[in-house]
């Protein structure tokens, strides 16, 4: 982690213009991933980390979006960039898996026109070299009787299947970073410990730096090497994964922890109540001046309604932005 | 516990699938093929399995929205799967449900007084309109929602209070038993801990029965008496909380059980990962169903359908290996699953 990140945000602010007002949906947000890490970003839907991710690849139209702040990648800033240049980033040093593979695959073109698309594109690859290539990937990602599967398309595919062409699409151009938006959300569990596994494994072949996006607590303790905790645009909490699920110390972290129920409760006899985190995400609509968590927070005081807490460094890099978090002494 | 208040004997619902220019191509999709439980008064049951495996079907045949093809389903002594439309309006009352998208199953151009009062009125179960107030006060409370949000329309509510908005409506009915398709699934973690806590904390007050329909086994877990898991169509294991989620008698539980990933980083687990998908059930496979998944099949499993044979007290598994003791006692199956082989 000496040498500079893959990406850096700094200070990234999205706002959409909406009809009753300004729509606060990232403000304020640093971070970033060194090359061959796994990053992931937890929060609750209207958090904010789709946007972000979103605003990386710069999918979001502009307006109604405007995005301020920085997004350097490899040193470029690609807020900079024009969509010329950008199109030459997209699927071939950053790619992205969306959660639904249904949706995000064309339905009219084989499978095998899929993953070649971008190596066309982007490698100059001739037609019957791209379809050599995209067995090649359907191999990799575990599908079998890749030959026939290419020439296939998506409906012929199960949910996981289409899944892993997803995958294969994604990886064909060996990106450096690669985007995966809530990939496992809308698959069985025995499909997402397949393809969880296979994310993982492929990432110690392929090497590529991670961006894991999703509100699963189970998948970030298996797959993160640091997480950044959202909330209503925010980041809350940042965290090597076992510093933060060890010793969380925002009181939203705290609450999505002890509200996540565990297996292997049973072992412990009776049934006990799940701890709730009361009330409701506050709209983005209005300004917050204070701490965005302060209308739920258990341990709300004044100063936390009229001041929002700067993130600060709280242990060994972990930031949290909590007036109260616990600091140790270590913290430098 | 007590009381049985539900009973499902040999449950089936096949579906004829059209094909081809003039009507059938005669496949059948046996979507749920023979399942047979309970539900005591007061006492959650939950139903798992992957999508796919006919959850939702059995709770859309025992709302009698499909007429089963075969089958009984017992209500309280009464066998209701036979009845005509007609005779079992009133019952209906008894069984009621929450469905999983909070977005979807709330009528977008009633208040949230309406859609509450709807069930009363049916039912005839306010005196007057004074009565019917007290009735709707009284829900909102119950369910955690302000009283006057019976005013307001359903897209003024957050997808938490849109689902305290479908209990509602399940509990005006006064009901004995409420299935849950799903009702937890479509909500974010902190809320879906809320919903969670309000159907435990109603089911304790009003000793209501919930059969309640989940992938989420962590959830489930937390929450239900017992466990029935399905795989393509049919139980494959049942049994009380404990016994299934400490000790799982059936390979498939095993499997479903160690992929649930746990909040916790480098915790140490021996993961059973299944190869392949669920087989469709137009054709399943012949003997065991998931014998083609299934990391211990043998010829037997290939040939000869497994019995749900007992197992413990109440635990109940359908799995051939369950046939075959070894040394200790123990049966040959859950010696492999204590000692980690794969």
């Amino acid at each position: 982690m000496t040498q500079a990140p893959l990406l850096s945000i700094e200070n990234l602010q999205v706002h959409f213009r909406t009809p009753e007002g300004v729509n606060r949906a990232v403000d304020g947000v640093s971070f970033s991933i060194g090359a061959g890490e796994t990053l992931a970003i937890v929060g609750e839907s209207g958090c904010g980390k789709s946007v972000t991710s979103m605003s990386i690849l710069r999918l979001l139209p502009e307006p109604p979006a405007a995005i301020a702040g920085a997004i350097r990648f490899q040193g470029t800033n690609l807020l900079d960039l024009s969509d010329k240049q950008m199109r030459k980033i997209r699927g071939n040093d950053i790619s992205v898996i969306f959660q639904e593979p249904m949706t995000s695959l064309n339905p009219v073109l084989t499978v095998g026109r899929q993953i070649g698309e971008t190596l066309r594109l982007h490698q100059g690859l001739s037609r019957s070299q791209a379809e050599e290539r995209a067995v090649e990937m359907l191999t990799l990602v575990g599908i079998p009787e890749p030959r026939r599967r290419v020439r296939e398309y998506p409906h012929q595919l199960s949910g996981g299947m289409r899944q892993r062409v997803m995958i294969a699409i994604a990886l064909a151009c060996s990106p450096n970073l690669l985007i995966a938006d809530e990939p496992t959300t809308a698959l069985d569990v025995t499909i997402q410990a397949q393809i969880l596994d296979l994310m993982r494994d492929l990432k110690r072949r392929v090497g590529a730096a991670i961006m894991l996006i999703t509100h699963d607590l189970g998948v970030v303790a298996e797959v993160a090497d640091r997480v950044v905790v959202m909330y209503a645009g925010r980041k809350v909490e940042e965290a090597a994964v076992a510093d933060l699920f060890r010793n969380p110390r925002h009181p939203y972290t705290k609450g999505l922890m002890g509200a996540v129920p565990r297996l292997g409760a049973a072992a412990h006899g009776e049934m006990t109540r799940l701890a709730e985190i009361p009330g409701m995400v506050p709209s983005l609509k209005t300004r917050i001046d204070g701490c965005v968590f302060a209308g739920r927070c258990p341990q709300v005081t004044e100063l936390c309604r009229t001041q929002a807490p700067a993130l600060e460094r709280k242990g060994p890099a972990h930031l949290a932005a909590c007036h109260y978090a616990l600091k140790d002494a270590l913290a430098a | 516990m007590s009381e049985t208040l539900l009973e499902v004997n040999d449950l089936k619902k096949h579906f004829t699938l059209g094909g081809g220019l003039f009507g059938r191509s005669g496949k059948v999709l046996k979507a749920v093929d023979g399942l047979s439980f309970t539900v005591d008064r007061g006492e959650t049951l939950s139903l798992v399995g992957e999508s796919g495996c006919g959850k939702s079907t059995v709770a859309k045949a025992l709302m009698r929205l499909y007429r089963p093809t075969a089958g009984q389903v017992v209500l309280g002594g009464t066998r209701i799967d036979e009845m005509s439309d007609g005779a079992l309006r009133p019952l209906r009352r008894r069984i009621q449900m929450v469905f999983q998208d909070p977005f979807s199953s709330l009528n977008p151009r009633m208040r949230v007084r309406a859609i509450l009062a709807e069930p009363i009125r049916n039912f005839g179960l306010a005196r007057n309109r004074a009565d019917l107030d007290t009735r709707l006060a009284a829900l909102m409370e119950r369910v955690g929602l302000p009283r006057d949000a019976l005013g307001r329309y359903p897209h003024e509510f957050s997808g938490g209070q849109r689902q305290r908005i479908g209990i509602a409506r399940a509990l005006a009915a006064e009901p004995d038993l409420i299935i849950c398709d799903e009702a937890v699934s479509a909500l974010d973690v902190s809320v879906k801990a809320q919903i969670v806590n309000l159907l435990c904390d109603l089911q304790k007050d009003l000793n209501l029965a919930l059969l309640f329909i989940s992938h989420d086994l962590a959830i489930v877990e937390h929450m239900t008496h017992r466990v029935a898991v399905m795989y393509l169509g049919k139980i494959v294991e049942i049994g009380p909380r404990r016994d299934l989620f400490l000790a799982p008698k059936h390979p498939y539980t095993q499997a479903l059980l160690s992929a649930v990933p746990v909040p916790e980083p480098g915790a140490a687990r021996t993961r059973i990962v299944l190869k392949g998908d669920v087989p469709s059930p137009i054709a399943p496979p012949s003997g065991c169903r998931f014998h083609t998944r299934c990391p211990h099949a043998f010829d037997r499993c290939r040939t000869e359908i497994p019995a749900l044979d007992p197992v413990g007290r109440g635990h109940f598994a359908a799995c051939h290996l369950n046939d075959i003791p070894s040394e200790n006692g123990r049966s040959h199956l859950s010696s492999m699953a204590l000692m980690g082989v794969q």
